[in-house]
């Protein structure tokens, strides 16, 4: 049949990135006053991508925007470059976009996250891209849009308050530990995406350009350099980022968010940097920790074998 | 002995082998092609046309096969494709009216003029499973219909005569749809939706979701005391005006399946008692979907014809945000990515409020031991 000997040359041919200007154009602009208002949610047309809702179309549509034939992308999920969604996407990248690729937050012009934003302090210059479930911070307390965006517009955040009171009241301290909400410039609640709080503190007067892409909630978000960016609290109950009692089992590095990693079905368990590239950079340049035998950095190179077999 | 669960590129391109592997089955077997899925498995490919909005049976049979036979899937393939296509223009309203219907019936009245067209329907067949269709038996042609060819009346038209029944946009000359209507794959989407937007996402909608709200309401949840005013099956021409040549081009004919719902309305104080309509229309042949659409079209316009809204079918926020089952699988499925940042902040505050709650128990313990002492 006629009809699918031509499909395969119609299904091969796309734009540089992916997307086609026009679609690059029009996200560019929701960029553009996102980084006007910050940490107000920009609705942009939301284009439906080769892959799935919820797996990082927004963050793919807005690196996809900016992304140019020098720049250097780096993609990370849960902190890690090896985790399979990150080496879906940058694989993603390198195919449509054919740019370089790395691991090394500092070489990276563009780093595309979920869930984590890299222990090394970002720079000028360079651009983290979040990937965002659900942008609005007041989603779980008032569902309906319409309503939500009424309170941004007046600035009525007192919902906000009362829930994080009300963790207070009842558990002592506030329960949320990650998509912790902030304030922005003084003027917008925004939701950071999933990360974990402990991250919060490297939102506010970061150097670099911090961009968020909801895909399927359809909006863009941002917070420019040296932007001022609060985390919620109350006097009496100033905010806090989790502490880790050891340090990380392979560089000793402290101050850093780790994984709890499970050995074997008796407890036994280890803690190691969720950053993987900082993590190994640290083991490089001689930071030895308490499991840091080479058997356990090989050790885990099996484990990854053993997933792909 | 550290078992890190991380998968690597091998990982995930041995995992899309197995996929073709297992998508081929049997060798030994010949494979299906996307001519045999069109011909025989072509309600299938309807419904990945209408919920991709795309009318491409090749192509939606190419997705039907590359997906195993995952619908959903399969509407998500033929998405991701239909979104890379440029746009040159949109056509001109269908105009069923003109449809060559190879199906149209009508449960308002028991005949009218070119008669109830039960066309190829599953309705009466009784569901018996047929040892001859596995065996792959010869079928006779389909018989010939009198009068085959010829435009039937729409029902709607009949009772339009009287002004029994709501025109197609009744209100404010103001308020008139704007031409062409919008598009929501293009368009950011905002709500309050006007009514062209509310359908475009209702034709593209999740069949079981609105299969589901229809049916709410016919169970009570805001009842909306329908009748299936007609429903017709068959080609339509599609037109597009070219202003350079000062008239309209036929592109080409699809295949479509249209449900007007018939519904009563006592009237309000701006409205006389008159029929509403639901509107359903769906690619392809798909009754159930029409009619589902036309169901929850008519739920929808609650707020419009000031009746109360109590109902989720009558929520318009609530049921579109929740209709696309693109994006629903998208984000159900998510959840399976890895989380355990988030679940080690969780962990982190679990343990600690288990320590403070042992802590107060044991505080309390003790006072009571003390106080049974003294
Ligand atoms: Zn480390």
């Amino acid at each position: 049949m006629s009809a699918s000997t031509g499909m395969s040359q119609d299904l091969a041919s796309y734009n540089f990135a992916y997307l086609d200007e026009q679609t690059k154009r029009m996200i560019r602009r929701a960029i553009l006053k996102a980084i006007a208002i910050p940490g107000y949610q920009v609705p942009f047309a939301s284009r439906e991508m080769p892959m799935p809702y919820g797996w990082g179309t927004g963050g793919v549509q807005v690196t996809a925007s900016i992304i140019g034939p020098d720049d250097t992308l780096k993609v990370i999920d849960q902190g890690a470059d090896d985790t399979t969604n990150a080496v879906s996407i940058r694989a993603f990248f390198q195919k449509v976009a054919n740019v370089a690729v790395t691991t090394r937050t500092r070489d990276a012009s563009i780093i595309q996250t979920r869930h984590r934003i890299p222990e090394e302090k970002l720079t000028e210059g360079q651009v983290l891209v979040y990937q965002v479930p659900i942008p609005e911070p007041l989603r779980f307390l008032e569902p309906r849009e319409t309503e939500t965006r009424k309170m941004h517009a007046l600035e009525e955040y007192g919902l906000m308050h009362v829930k994080l009171y009300e963790d207070i009241a009842r558990h002592g301290h506030i329960a949320t530990t990650y998509a912790y909400p902030v304030l922005v410039a003084g003027r917008y609640v925004m939701d950071p995406s999933p990360t974990p709080k402990f991250d919060n503190p490297k939102m506010d007067m970061s150097e670099a350009l911090q961009l968020f892409g909801a895909g399927r909630e359809k909006r863009i978000y941002a917070i420019p350099p040296h932007t001022k960016v609060v985390s919620l609290d109350f006097e009496d109950h100033p905010f806090e980022i989790q502490h880790f009692d050891e340090p990380c089992a392979l560089c000793a590095a402290e101050g850093v968010y780790l994984d709890e990693v499970i050995l074997d079905d008796r407890g036994g368990r280890m803690f190691v940097c969720s950053d993987t590239d900082h993590c190994e950079e640290r083991r490089a340049a001689g930071h030895r920790g308490r499991l840091s035998a080479e058997e356990a950095y090989t050790g885990r190179e099996d484990a990854i074998r053993e997933t792909a077999r | 002995m550290y078992v890190a669960v991380k998968g690597g590129e091998a990982a995930i391109a041995n995992a899309h082998k197995m996929l073709a592997d297992r998508r081929r089955g049997d060798r030994s077997l010949p494979a299906i092609t996307v001519e045999q899925l069109v011909e025989q498995l072509g309600l299938a490919v309807d419904r990945v046309m209408a919920e991709a909005s795309l009318y491409a049976p090749a192509l939606a049979a190419l997705a039907v096969k590359q997906a195993r036979g995952d619908m959903i899937e399969a509407i998500f393939l033929l998405r991701a494709y239909r979104t890379t296509l440029p746009r040159f223009g949109a056509s001109r309203p269908l105009e069923t009216g003109e449809m060559v219907a190879e199906r149209r019936v009508s449960a308002t009245y028991k005949d009218l003029p070119g008669g109830q067209v039960l066309g190829p329907t599953f309705d009466y067949t009784h569901r018996l499973l047929d040892p001859e269709l596995a065996a792959d038996a010869p079928v006779d042609p389909a018989p010939a219909r009198e009068h085959e060819g010829e435009p039937l009346t729409r029902v709607s038209d009949i009772l339009a005569h009287e002004d029994l029944i709501e025109r197609a946009f009744t209100g404010d000359p103001d308020q008139m749809p704007e031409e062409p209507s919008g598009d929501l794959t293009r368009e950011p989407m905002e709500f309050p939706m006007p009514r062209d937007l509310r359908l475009q996402a209702l034709a593209r909608g999740d069949e079981g979701f609105l299969l589901a709200l229809g049916y709410s309401t016919q169970r009570g949840y805001g009842r909306t005391h329908p009748f299936a005013g007609e429903i017709r099956i068959g080609e339509v021409e599609v037109e597009m005006d070219v202003p350079e040549l000062g008239f309209a081009v036929a592109l080409g004919r699809i295949r479509v399946t249209e449900c007007q719902m018939v519904n009563q309305f006592a009237g309000s104080a701006k409205l006389a008692p008159q029929f509403t309509r639901g509107y359903g229309l769906v690619f392809g042949q798909s009754e159930r979907k029409a009619m589902a659409m036309a169901l929850v079209d008519r739920s929808l316009r609650a707020g419009e014809l000031g009746e109360d809204r109590v109902a989720p079918a009558q929520d318009e926020e609530f049921v579109i945000s929740h209709a696309d089952n693109v994006q629903a699988t998208g984000f159900v499925e998510h959840l399976k990515l890895p989380h355990y940042v988030d679940f080690q902040a969780e962990l982190d505050l679990v343990r600690r409020l288990r320590a403070e709650f042992e802590a107060a128990r044991a505080g309390k313990d003790d006072a009571t031991a003390r106080e049974a002492a003294e």
